[in-house]
């Protein structure tokens, strides 16, 4: 696994490019010289859990907190020299819900479309087919603190995209919210994105998030660039095509190296009595299985068969499930740790 | 320019929107002018005194006479009299009456015979005001009761005769200065303080730092619509206040336009001031925690509520530094005196320094980043 591709430098637009990016909090080091880019039109996912270092670095490429040490151009533009530049090619999604309560939908972007200096005979339009198109039309005059989750989210992401940007940041777009108002904040980004020549780069903790929308994941753990490629090369990557987890009620001692000792097994992983095997060709390694627990007297208690998910790249990457981590977050970001009303 | 009035626009539409801060910040002060006012309404009156005359001859009776006067027409105290000494101390420990006056058995016969007789006030002195009311009241009165029926024809006694320059001032309006200044910083509080740190606490500042707003449109919308708001607070106080304090003549539009410029300086001071005070703060609880000591220790020394000629020296050097002083003190002059702003010239060149030094310090102060 190469963290920067070949095909990477002969991209012709890179719109993000990030060299060596440092961000230091005292001792606590929260991005650990990252170095990549971003190509043009591309749907860049940042993956880690919280305290990883995923808003951090996207408030550096924001302009809001300037770097300890490194680099990092924005459409062109370094992020500490010319921050208005930025400012301007830039929607941000802060991962807060920044949506002001006593305002109404409307008010709200058209405060933000005054901040971005749209003209005045621009203003109505823009808001109304943006509004429309986060479905949000005939809620325009109506005040936020009504709105659910998933609606100021939309509302956000909207108001985000009032000044037409190139690039858009989006830290978290969906945490917090439900299933539903999900799968409706992803398919309004999605579509968005065909609509406008957008470059999105969005931070998540969820693997099926980042495995839906991103053309290519980086992964970020302890501030440190782990892994970063599309999510199918990703899963490629690791050994195995499949994952089998299995759990036998009288397993010998020895079970587990006659486990991998199997046909097509890459890697067996145990815990207690369930054990979880990566294999190159799933149905072959069953039937195998179930003939050797027959042989041997062993009873299947449980069998399940998946393919690899961006949920085992995780693990292969960093060492532990990402719900393990979630709880591990950083002091220095909790600083900026935001209530989520 | 137009970035900054987005700022002023969407703070003025949420404090439309919020009646709430309205009421705090404009019928809080005018409650508290109203019961304060009235709390410390002037004279005491209604006392009770107990009279224990050991006496009863013509003198004494006489004396106890004037008391029944002031009782039928000042009001200060009523008398109730006791047969005995010791069941009067018994109702002034009690609480029951609020000083006792004791005539001796010898009072008529040493008074007769030229000997200066005592009478003897014992009061409870836990309650100055009451104790001070009423042992001023019986002073004057024994003093008229020595008064001699003619004149003496020895030389005159040099007598003091007190002329009042202004009509006479009820407390209320004594009060109402203070109100006006305390609104506006209640305002500014809220208006400014709470609602810059509460954006940063609730991510809105964060949106905002992303857009291409520079830092002295920032600075400049935020304490503009600061100050619009706390004009507005100022402005109710200053006619409502007025009407309701009883100042003649309260809607003279040439004293509201020379108070309104007392009023749009004040406010920008206190905003000023606050967004020295909060421009690096980012926890919530921090303007909550700081804001009920802060009204207290600008408020009462500046003069607003008593003389402040009375305060030991380091409360004194808080009230030279005390912008409310300054602003307490215009508004005296212009609400009670009806000067022109002339004479209050050096209040005004107080209040412009003080605002200009409190907002270039903020202003280097402020991050333009998270």
């Amino acid at each position: 696994m190469n963290a920067l591709p070949s095909n990477e430098r002969s991209a012709s637009v890179l719109d993000v490019e990030v060299d060596h990016l440092t961000k230091r909090f005292g001792d606590f080091c929260a991005v650990d010289t990252l170095t990549f880019s971003v190509k043009h039109g591309e749907v860049f996912g940042l993956l880690g859990p919280n305290g990883a270092g995923k808003s951090t670095l996207i408030r550096m490429l924001t302009t809001l907190v300037p770097p300890t040490s490194g680099h990092a151009r924005v459409n062109g533009f370094d992020v500490v020299e010319a921050p208005n530049e930025v400012r301007k090619a830039i929607g941000v999604i802060p991962q807060a819900m920044t949506s002001d309560l006593d305002l109404t939908a409307e008010e709200n972007m058209s405060i933000f479309a005054k901040l971005y200096g749209l003209p005045r005979n621009q203003r109505r339009e823009t808001i109304r087919t943006l509004l429309e198109a986060v479905d949000l039309g005939q809620w325009a005059d109506k005040p936020v603190k009504n709105f659910s989750g998933g609606m100021r989210r939309r509302l956000e992401i909207a108001r985000g995209l009032v000044h037409e940007p190139k690039i858009f940041f989006l830290d978290e777009p969906t945490t917090g919210l439900d299933p539903v108002s999900r799968v409706s904040v992803w398919e309004m980004l999605d579509n968005l994105r065909k609509e406008r020549d957008l470059t999105v780069i969005l931070t998540t903790h969820y693997m099926e998030e980042a495995d839906k929308l991103c053309d290519r994941i980086a992964i970020v753990d302890h501030g440190k660039l782990v892994a970063l490629d599309s999510p199918l090369k990703l899963k490629a990557s690791i050994p195995g095509r499949n994952v089998l987890e299995v759990s036998f009620t009288n397993a010998p001692a020895d079970w587990g190296r006659r486990l991998a000792a199997l046909p097509e097994v890459a890697d067996v992983k145990a815990e207690d009595s369930v054990f979880r095997l990566s294999s190159n060709n799933g149905p072959r390694t069953t039937v195998a299985l179930m003939d050797a627990a027959r042989e041997a007297g062993v009873a299947v208690a449980s069998l399940s068969v998946q393919s690899t998910t961006l949920d085992d790249v995780f693990v292969h990457y960093t060492g532990r499930q990402l719900r393990d981590s979630l709880q591990t977050a950083n002091p220095a970001e909790s600083r900026f740790m935001i209530q989520r009303t | 320019m137009h970035r900054m009035l987005a700022i002023v626009e969407r703070d003025l539409r949420r404090f439309r929107r919020s009646p709430t801060l309205v009421v705090v910040s404009i019928f809080m002060p005018i409650v508290q002018l109203v019961v304060l006012g009235y709390a410390f309404g002037g004279k005491v009156k209604n006392l009770e005194l107990g009279v224990v005359d050991q006496d009863h001859h013509v003198p004494a009776l006489e004396l106890q006479g004037m008391f029944n006067a002031v009782a039928a027409n000042a009001k200060t105290f009523k008398t109730t009299p006791y047969a005995d000494q010791a069941s009067a101390m018994q109702d002034l420990r009690t609480g029951r009456i609020n000083g006792v006056l004791s005539i001796p058995p010898d009072f008529s016969r040493d008074l007769l015979a030229g000997n200066d007789p005592k009478i003897a006030l014992i009061q409870d002195n836990t309650d100055q005001f009451s104790s001070s009311a009423l042992s001023g009241s019986l002073a004057q009165l024994l003093g008229d009761y020595n008064r001699d029926p003619v004149a003496p024809r020895t030389a005159g006694k040099a007598t003091l005769s007190v002329v009042e320059v202004y009509p006479y001032v009820p407390y209320i309006q004594f009060l109402l200065p203070g109100t006006i200044v305390l609104a506006i910083f209640v305002s500014a509080m809220i208006g400014g303080g709470i609602i810059l740190i509460d954006d940063k606490a609730r991510g809105l500042h964060e949106g905002y730092l992303v857009t291409p707003i520079n830092k002295f449109e920032l600075i400049l919308g935020f304490n503009l619509a600061g100050v619009i708001k706390a004009t507005i607070a100022g402005v109710v106080l200053v006619t409502l206040g007025s009407v309701i304090a009883g100042i003649p003549d309260p809607l003279n539009v040439f004293r509201i336009l020379r108070m309104l410029v007392l009023v749009v300086l004040t406010a920008l001071t206190l905003i000023s001031m606050m967004f020295l005070l909060m421009v690096r703060v980012a926890d919530p609880l921090v303007p909550r925690a700081i804001f009920g000591v802060l009204n207290t220790v600008l408020f009462f020394p500046s003069g607003a509520v008593y003389p402040t000629n009375a305060f030991p020296a380091w409360m004194k050097a808080i009230t030279v530094a005390d912008p409310f002083t300054y602003a307490v003190h215009g508004f005296k002059a212009l609400v009670l005196k009806d000067t022109g702003l002339v004479a209050i010239g050096s209040d005004i060149a107080f209040l412009t320094a003080f605002s200009v030094l409190a907002m270039g310090a903020a202003t280097l102060l402020f991050k333009r980043t998270l």
